[in-house]
């Protein structure tokens, strides 16, 4: 019987990429071994997500050498890593940009217009969602309900979060990203304390649409 | 009678989410205080006689959970807090962890006493980590203080509670889903039985819980059961937060009883509709439910009232639309989420959701041929009850009750080849409710 090397691989996996060898930052090891004492000794794989979100955070992306840095740490194997890599959404295993533009388009951000407001993040960067901008400082991404339907549209921003985006505002937002960065953000509403001005037994006052808070 | 709010009391204050503020003015772990004086099994007793339901989705009584939750082993015993919030429309564990996060963390104590755990997990979607940093602050704090740790409040019982961070999953809300991501696998859900009261995480028993339903604990061993069924209808008792959200001028989350109307939540809690355009139908409890319409917002929001009235509670997300919501698009608005966050466990589900996801773009999009609609509606029904969890039933729902309430609409895309309702059927351009 014949092993045909072009059938033997002829599954449609897409193979991460190996990238440059890898491993914790001392300062990441640190906290992995911090984050991992929380479980039963035996129980390491319940650190997986908190090690995959350091090894992004270090490099930016997770390649196949960080996947098996991360099982190494875990004590599985790497295609148990794969595995869980590939079903959540916050794992990205391709360079992306430095800011990730996460537009919420589920319902409630919907009826309020995010889709124009994709639509006008795409047209200034001159890419479509899933896309990096050519100088690799934005990427956009269309993202499902965040959980903050009651300031829509949304948009996350790495770990950052812009509330009450308009498309009008779009071109200054990016300004004020490229300028200052993540400072830039209004952040979650609540936290801007002087603005939460309760109405009738609301947790939630109503405030201006900003960009980069006020 | 006016309402007072008892779960975001003093939200909109600064500083309101400290340890200092919390005991000052919240009367912060005096409900700690005094369960660590009972008996657990009192405690479930007490949370059963308050009637307290889940807040998560399914509305299931929490005492009874708890006390279902397996004693008689050597295993340990868990508590798992589903901070997952990721239904579409919902938002209020949000305000609790960012606002009020001591609430949870007594609660959590409390809830691992009652059920004899000595570890908490807040399993907290991973878009939420500007509230993780805020509750694992608060948490520090808790510990420092002496109501976190060994031997709390010198009665000799230990409790840790710890955050663990998703990283985008819908369905990891689902709460054997939720374990086996906590377990460092893929968030996909269990076979049930065995429940999670007698196998879940690591195999031990376990109770997971909604956020707000943990922040009831406090208030019911602080001020008895009696209270807690007093603020609400029967059955229904207890503060409840609603999620606000479409079009209304004032979206938020509100805290009221259960006795309120919907329309009670819409016009005078939300303000009304933007622009004082006419209703066209709402979403009572999350994206998951069937739609009610404007002749029936005279329901109270409670548990019962609500499905009653044909519609689920659920997790109170409510999302008003306004009469220039096409619901052809609503509909496939909705299963581009389901087609997206499907687990893919099994295959109804995971094909179904994406046949309907195309079938209703290529309605929308007035590509739609007569037979489509019963396609649809064979889709739709090869889903409901034949999958593992609840995501199925939900996934098909928005189908289902948009093609009940609104066939005409769908006909009339297929007749005319076209979206048919006026121009403006689609925000063109943001809606800022409340903006001034
Ligand atoms: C697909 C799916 C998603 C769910 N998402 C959540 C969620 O995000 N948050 C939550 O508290 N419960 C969610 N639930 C409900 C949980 O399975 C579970 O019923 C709940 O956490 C129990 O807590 P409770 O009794 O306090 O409500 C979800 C259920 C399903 C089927
Ligand atoms: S119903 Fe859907 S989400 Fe639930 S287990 Fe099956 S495939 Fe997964």
């Amino acid at each position: 019987m014949e092993y045909a090397p072009a059938a033997f691989h002829a599954s449609t996996r897409a193979l991460p990429e190996e990238g440059s060898p890898f491993a914790f930052t001392p300062e990441n090891q640190a906290k992995f071994d911090a984050n991992v004492a929380r479980y039963p000794p035996e129980q390491r794989k319940s650190a997986i997500l908190y090690a995959l979100y350091l090894a992004q955070g270090q490099q930016g992306y997770l390649t196949r050498a960080a996947m098996r840095h991360v099982a190494l740490q875990i004590g599985c194997t790497a295609a148990e890593v794969e595995d869980v890599v590939s079903y959540y959404t916050m794992f990205f295993t391709k360079p992306v940009g430095r800011y990730v533009l996460n537009v919420c388009r589920t319902l409630s951000c919907a009826l309020v217009g995010a889709e124009r407001v994709t639509e006008a993040l795409g047209d200034a960067l001159g890419i479509k969602p899933g896309e990096t901008d050519p100088t690799g400082t934005f990427t956009l991404i269309e993202v499902e309900c965040l959980g903050a339907c009651d300031r829509a549209p949304v948009v996350m921003v790495n770990d950052g979060w812009q509330e009450r985006l308009s498309p009008e505002q779009v071109s200054q937002f990016l300004e004020a990203l490229r300028a200052r960065g993540e400072a830039a953000l209004s952040g979650c509403h609540l936290r801007r304390e002087k603005q939460a001005v309760g109405s009738r037994q609301s947790a939630v006052g109503s405030g201006q649409p900003a960009v980069g808070g006020d | 009678m006016a309402y007072e709010p008892v779960l975001t009391t003093f939200v909109t204050e600064p500083n309101s989410h400290t340890l200092d503020f919390y005991v000052s003015r919240r009367r912060g772990y005096e409900g700690l205080r005094k369960a660590l004086t009972l008996k657990p099994n009192d405690i479930i007793e007490q949370v059963k006689a308050s009637g307290l339901r889940g807040r998560g989705g399914a509305g299931f009584p929490t005492g009874l959970k708890w006390q279902f939750v397996l004693k008689d082993t050597p295993k340990p015993k868990y508590l798992c807090c589903n901070a997952d919030e990721s239904e579409p429309g919902t938002f209020k564990d949000h305000v609790l962890m960012e606002r009020n996060p001591h609430l949870l963390i007594e609660g959590c104590a409390i809830a691992c006493y009652a059920i004899g755990a000595k570890v908490a997990y807040i399993y907290i979607r991973g878009e939420f980590y500007h509230v993780q940093q805020i509750l694992e602050a608060e948490i520090e704090k808790a510990y420092a203080a002496g109501y976190l740790g060994r031997n709390i409040l010198g009665s000799g019982f230990d409790c840790d509670v710890y955050v663990h961070r998703g990283a985008g999953a819908y369905e990891a809300g689902e709460e054997t889903a939720l374990i086996e991501s906590l377990e460092g696998k893929r968030a996909q859900p269990r076979i049930k039985p065995p429940f999670p009261a007698v196998s879940g995480l690591y195999q031990c028993p376990t109770a997971v819980n909604n956020v707000e339903t943990l922040c009831n604990v406090p208030l019911i061993v602080l001020h008895g059961a009696d209270w807690f069924t007093a603020l609400g209808p029967e059955k229904n008792g207890g503060p409840k937060l609603f999620c606000i959200s479409g079009h209304v001028k004032r979206p938020g989350v509100y805290e009221a009883s259960m006795h309120t109307t919907l329309r009670e939540l819409i016009d005078d809690h939300a303000g009304g509709m933007i622009d004082d355009r006419p209703l066209k139908a709402i979403i009572p409890g999350g994206s998951s439910v069937p739609l009610l319409l404007p002749d029936q917002l005279d329901t109270p929001a409670s548990f019962d009232h609500v499905q009653k009235a044909g519609s689920l509670l659920g997790s109170a997300g409510l999302i008003v639309m306004n009469d220039t919501v096409c619901m052809v698009w609503l509909a496939m608005n909705l299963l581009h989420f389901y087609r997206h966050e499907s687990c893919g466990k099994c295959t109804p589900c995971r094909e179904g959701s994406d046949w309907l996801y195309r079938l209703l773009a290529r309605i929308e999009a007035g590509e739609g041929q007569p037979k489509d609609l019963d396609l649809l509606f064979g889709v739709s029904n090869n889903i409901v009850g034949k999958t593992l969890c609840a995501f199925g039933d939900a996934a098909a729902t928005p189908v289902l009750t948009t093609m009940k309430l609104f066939r005409h609409e769908y006909e009339a895309h297929v007749r005319e080849g076209r979206c048919t309702l006026p121009a403006g059927w689609r925000a063109s351009r943001p809606v800022f409710a409340g903006a001034h």
